[in-house]
C-alpha cells in the first residue's frame, strides 16, 4: 500500500470494493425510493403499483412522465397532520440540539482543564454511552420518568411534591431523551477544538487586560467554533428524523415526521405514502447535510 | 485565567457523567429487584436473569443478532479499511468528493430513511427478507464508522516508518505485513467492535430489513418495552452492558498494549 506506481490495480480495487457497497446499498436505494413515491398504493404485494419501470423504453418514458402520480406528494403537502408533523421535528430537534450544547460545552470544557493524564479516560468515559445499546438508554428514562417512576419515587418521599408529576409521555420527555442520546456526539467535536487550542492565548489577552469572561467570549468560543458547528450537525440531523425517541418516551400527540413514516409504512402499510415522507424529510434536511458534508469533506483531505 | 482543575471544573464533570452514568447505573441495580414492578424495590434477587433463561423467544432473537453482528462487523473491517486507505492514501483521485460525501452521509442519515430506502432496494430486486438483508444494512452503517476509526490512525501515523522498510528493501506487501498492517490493528480492532455493538444495537434498520424468522434481540426488547417496565428487560440489558463494558475494558487494553508510543 505504499505512495508508488505499480500497485495502482490494487489500489483500484481498495477503491471499488467499498464505492460499489455504497453505491448498491447506500445511493440506489434512494432512487427507489423516489420510484415508489411516485407511485400509486395498491392492496397488493408488494402493496404499490409502480408508475415507473425501468425495463420500459425511453419512448414509454416520455409519455409516463407525463402521467405521474404526484398524489402522494399532494396528499402529503396539503395535509395539515403532516406539516404540523415536520414543523414540530423541527421545533423539537432544534431546542434539544440547543440544550445538547449548553450541557455539552461546559463538560467539554471541564475536560480539557482535566490532568493530562485523566482525559483519555475521561474521553472514553463521555463516548462509552454511545457503545451501549440505545433502546436501553431510552428504557432507563422510562423507569425514571413514568408516574410511578424513579424521580416521582424519590421527590414524593423527600415530601417535595404530593402528587406525581407527569413527565413521561411529553415532550418534555422526548428532549430529555434526544438530548440524552446525542449528548456524546456533541462532546466530542466540542473537545478536540477546544483541546487544541492554545492557553498562552488566554494569558496574553489577560495580559492586555480582558476579563476572563471577555477572553472566553472573544477568544475560547469563536476558535471552538467548528467544533460547535460540526456537533450541532451532528445531533439535529438526526434528530429531527427520530423515531425511537418520540415513539417511547412522547406521548400520543407528540408529532414527529420519522414516528409519521414509521406509522404510514408499518401500520397503513401505505408506501408510496411513506416514500413520499422520507423523501420531503430528505429535502428538509438538504441544506443541513449539505454543510455537514461540505465540513466532513475538506476536513479530512489528505 | 489559571489552567487545571478547579472546584467548579470537577462539579461539572461530576454533574455531567452523572448524568450519563446515573440512568444506566439504575437500569442495572433494578435488574436484581425481587419484586415484580420494576419501580418498586422488593429485596435482592437474581430471578430475572434466571427466567431469561427460560425465554425462548429472547434467546432465539439474541441468536440471530450475534450472528447478524459477527457478520456485519466482518465485513463493515474489511470495507471499512479500505475506505480509510482511499480517503487518506490515494490523493485527490476523481470521484473523491463522491466517495467521501457517501461515506460520511450515512453517519447523520436518519435512520428511518436508511432503513426504508434499503428495504425498497430489496424489494424492487425482488431479494428475500431475512438474515442477510439485516447484514446488508447494517454493514453500509458499520463501515461508515470503521473508515472514520482507521482513518483518523491513518493520518496520525508516522510514513517515514513505511519509506524506512522499502528503503531497506523490502516490498510493498511485506512493508503493508510488518509495519502499516500491526500499527492500524488496533484501530481495525476498535472499528470492528463499534461495527459490532451498532448492529447488535440497532432497532430501526432491522425493523426494516428483517423478514419472518429473523427477529433480532433490539426488536424483541423494543416490543416488550412497548407493553410496559418488566424486570427481565432490565436484566437483558444488565448483560448486554455487561457485554458491551468487557468489549471496550479488552479494546483499549489492547490498543494500549500494542501501541505504547502512538501519541508521539
Amino acid at each position: 500500500m505504499s505512495a508508488r506506481a505499480p500497485l495502482s490495480h490494487l489500489r483500484r480495487l481498495v477503491l471499488a470494493a467499498p464505492l460499489l457497497w455504497l453505491l448498491m446499498f447506500f445511493l440506489a436505494p434512494f432512487v427507489w425510493v423516489l420510484k415508489i413515491a411516485l407511485s400509486k398504493s395498491a392492496l397488493s404485494q408488494p402493496p404499490y403499483e409502480p408508475v415507473l419501470s425501468f425495463s420500459d423504453s425511453w419512448a414509454v418514458w416520455g409519455e409516463k412522465i407525463a402521467s405521474l402520480s404526484f398524489e402522494t406528494f399532494d396528499l402529503v403537502i396539503t395535509d395539515d397532520l403532516y406539516l404540523a408533523a415536520y414543523l414540530s421535528s423541527l421545533r423539537l430537534a432544534a431546542i434539544a440540539t440547543l440544550l445538547t450544547l449548553l450541557i455539552a460545552f461546559p463538560l467539554a470544557y471541564a475536560m480539557t482543564r482535566a490532568p493530562k493524564h485523566w482525559r483519555a479516560a475521561l474521553v472514553m468515559l463521555a463516548i462509552a454511552p454511545f457503545w451501549t445499546s440505545f433502546l436501553i438508554r431510552i428504557y432507563a428514562w422510562i423507569m425514571l420518568l413514568k408516574d410511578e417512576g424513579l424521580i416521582n419515587k424519590a421527590l414524593l418521599s423527600l415530601g417535595l411534591i404530593h402528587m406525581p408529576l407527569s413527565m413521561f409521555a411529553t415532550e418534555t420527555a422526548v428532549l430529555i431523551g434526544i438530548v440524552y442520546s446525542y449528548l456524546p456526539f456533541m462532546i466530542l467535536p466540542l473537545y478536540s477544538a477546544l483541546e487544541r487550542q492554545d492557553p498562552a492565548l488566554l494569558e496574553a489577552a489577560s495580559d492586555l487586560g480582558a476579563t476572563p469572561l471577555k477572553a472566553f467570549w472573544r477568544i475560547t468560543v469563536p476558535l471552538a467554533r467548528p467544533g460547535i458547528l460540526a456537533g450541532l450537525l451532528l445531533v439535529f440531523i438526526p434528530a429531527v428524523g427520530e423515531f425511537v425517541i418520540p415513539d417511547l418516551l412522547g406521548g400520543s400527540d407528540t408529532l414527529m415526521i420519522g414516528r409519521s413514516l414509521w406509522s404510514e409504512f408499518f401500520d397503513n402499510r401505505d408506501w408510496p405514502t411513506a416514500s413520499a415522507v422520507a423523501v420531503l424529510l430528505l429535502a428538509l434536511l438538504l441544506v443541513p447535510l449539505m454543510i455537514y458534508e461540505r465540513q466532513q469533506v475538506t476536513g479530512t483531505q489528505p | 485565567m489559571k489552567r487545571g482543575l478547579t472546584s467548579f471544573h470537577l462539579a461539572i464533570l461530576a454533574l455531567g457523567f452523572g448524568f450519563l452514568y446515573v440512568p444506566i447505573a439504575l437500569v442495572v441495580l433494578y435488574s436484581f429487584n425481587a419484586s415484580r414492578l420494576v419501580t418498586v424495590w422488593g429485596g435482592f434477587s437474581t430471578q430475572w436473569y434466571v427466567s431469561l433463561l427460560a425465554n425462548e423467544a429472547l434467546l432465539q432473537a439474541a441468536s440471530v443478532s450475534l450472528r447478524v453482528a459477527l457478520a456485519a462487523a466482518a465485513l463493515s473491517t474489511v470495507l471499512g479499511t479500505c475506505a480509510a486507505f482511499a480517503l487518506q492514501r490515494f490523493g485527490r483521485f476523481p470521484a473523491r468528493s463522491l466517495f467521501a460525501g457517501l461515506v460520511y452521509a450515512p453517519l447523520v442519515m436518519p435512520e428511518v430513511i436508511i432503513g426504508l430506502a434499503m428495504l425498497l432496494l430489496f424489494v424492487g430486486l425482488g431479494m428475500d427478507r431475512g438474515f442477510w438483508t439485516i447484514v446488508a444494512g447494517h454493514t453500509t452503517l458499520g463501515l461508515c464508522f470503521v473508515a472514520v476509526v482507521v482513518q483518523a490512525r491513518l493520518s496520525g501515523f508516522d510514513r517515514a516508518l513505511e519509506e524506512a522498510a522499502q528503503d531497506l528493501g523490502a516490498s510493498p506487501a511485506r512493508t503493508f505485513r510488518a509495519i502499516t498492517l500491526p500499527l492500524i490493528l488496533p484501530a481495525m480492532l476498535a472499528g470492528f467492535l463499534l461495527a459490532f455493538t451498532i448492529s447488535l444495537d440497532d432497532f430501526v434498520i432491522a425493523s426494516f430489513t428483517s423478514g419472518p424468522g429473523s427477529t433480532t434481540l433490539p426488536m424483541r426488547i423494543y416490543s416488550q418495552v412497548r407493553l410496559g417496565l418488566t424486570p427481565e428487560i432490565n436484566a437483558i440489558s444488565t448483560l448486554l452492558i455487561g457485554f458491551v463494558g468487557v468489549a471496550l475494558l479488552v479494546a483499549s487494553v489492547v490498543n494500549r498494549l500494542r501501541a505504547p508510543s502512538q501519541a508521539q
